[in-house]
């Protein structure tokens, strides 16, 4: 699964800083029919969570009201230079991991 | 570059053309078009405009994966050919003829004759992904250049087999492009305003599928929607109107990926 995740590469501590994720999935919802009126099954990214140095700042859990593709955008405070680690899954198991660095200052 | 050439195809228009009648072919005047972005709303606009969630980025840096990927027999890959830097105006003159096989290509076309007769490779299925990303790729590329179509030479008679499609009254409810796009553009169809069906964002994402998708994808909608019999993909009257299409939005600048409803 691809991924897209912009978070600022250094910030000052005790900054605010913008986290953004796009992460290119189908979001299947379950109540659609193929061409030959089989239901499809539902596939969608159940579980997305953000760990800050291994601290857990951001959790969600999404259903199949979430459009295909989804876009996430949060907030949390600069605490000290590590990783910012990204893990998603969806109703089939296959999983989804991105990890951006930042460099904090003062 | 050519500048000969150009000079001399002028002199040719110049000569056949009786005056006046390139403005007179025109259903909308050069200086009224509108990109179909001018009829989203802010929040499209915004989402098209933003460089990280636009959806359409997620093909855009696929394709520029691929095209450093090996494929094929002679396990080559785009870029062992191409320099980036000669890329940047490309898909604006596209559809545009095969010097070599005197083929009208779109920007797909183009990638898959490209895949088959340098690189030995398989063609790419018609809206699949990798199709998707490649052509969004290079479109992105483009980005703000204007679109500038030769219909001269060999090229004219698609133009005219496209003009005449474009033309054609199809389907249940016996319409032609022209009829929303040419005469009623501005107007509401029920909640939406009907844009005047430029070609300039393509592939693009659209909201309504839920994923990227290409302009004769885009045409099939239009086909669907006044219930007229869809070709299939890859059809010679869909290189024809995308030629067509391009000629009408000459001068629109480039704005793949877009996004719209």
């Amino acid at each position: 699964m691809a991924a897209r995740i912009q978070i600022p590469r250094q910030a000052k501590r005790g900054e605010v800083i913008e986290v953004r994720v796009l992460i290119q999935h189908p979001m299947e919802t379950g109540f659609r029919h193929d061409d030959v009126g089989r239901l499809i099954k539902r596939n969608v990214i159940n579980a997305f969570s953000c760990r800050y140095s291994g601290v857990e700042v951001f959790r969600a859990d999404l259903s199949s009201g979430i459009a295909a593709n989804p876009y996430l955008q949060f907030y949390t405070v600069a605490e000290a230079s590590g990783n910012l680690e990204f893990t998603w899954i969806d109703d089939e198991r296959v999983q989804g991991s991105e990890r951006q660095p930042i460099a904090v200052s003062g | 570059m050519r500048r000969g050439g150009r000079v001399a195809r002028l002199l040719l228009a110049a000569a056949f053309a009786a005056p006046g009648a390139q403005a007179q072919e025109r259903g909308i005047p050069l200086d009224q078009l509108k990109s179909g972005s001018e009829f989203l709303g802010q929040d499209l606009r915004a989402l098209q405009a933003d460089e990280f969630a636009n959806p359409g980025m997620l093909w855009v840096e696929r394709g520029a994966k691929l095209w450093r990927e090996p494929a094929g027999k002679k396990s080559l890959a785009c870029a062992s050919c191409h320099k980036e830097v000669n890329m940047r105006w490309v898909a604006a003159r596209y559809p545009r003829i095969d010097s070599r096989s005197g083929k009208l290509l779109n920007l797909e076309g183009r990638i898959n004759l490209c895949r088959a007769q340098r690189m030995g490779a398989e063609p790419l299925r018609y809206e699949s992904d990798e199709l998707l990303a490649l052509t969004a790729y290079l479109a992105r590329q483009s980005r703000g250049a204007p679109i500038a179509v030769s219909i001269d030479g060999p090229a004219r008679a698609h133009f005219e087999a496209g003009r005449a499609s474009y033309n054609l009254r199809r389907g249940q409810m016996n319409l032609a492009c022209a009829h929303c796009h040419d005469t009623n553009w501005g107007k509401r169809l029920l909640s939406e305003t009907i844009s005047q069906g430029h070609p300039n964002a393509y592939p693009a994402y659209r909201l309504e599928w839920q994923t990227m998708g290409s302009l004769e994808r885009r045409m099939r909608a239009c086909l669907s929607g006044i219930r007229a019999e869809m070709l299939p993909y890859g059809s010679q009257e869909y290189f024809d109107l995308e030629l067509y299409l391009a000629w009408r939005a000459q001068g629109l600048p480039i704005e793949t990926p877009g996004v719209r409803r």
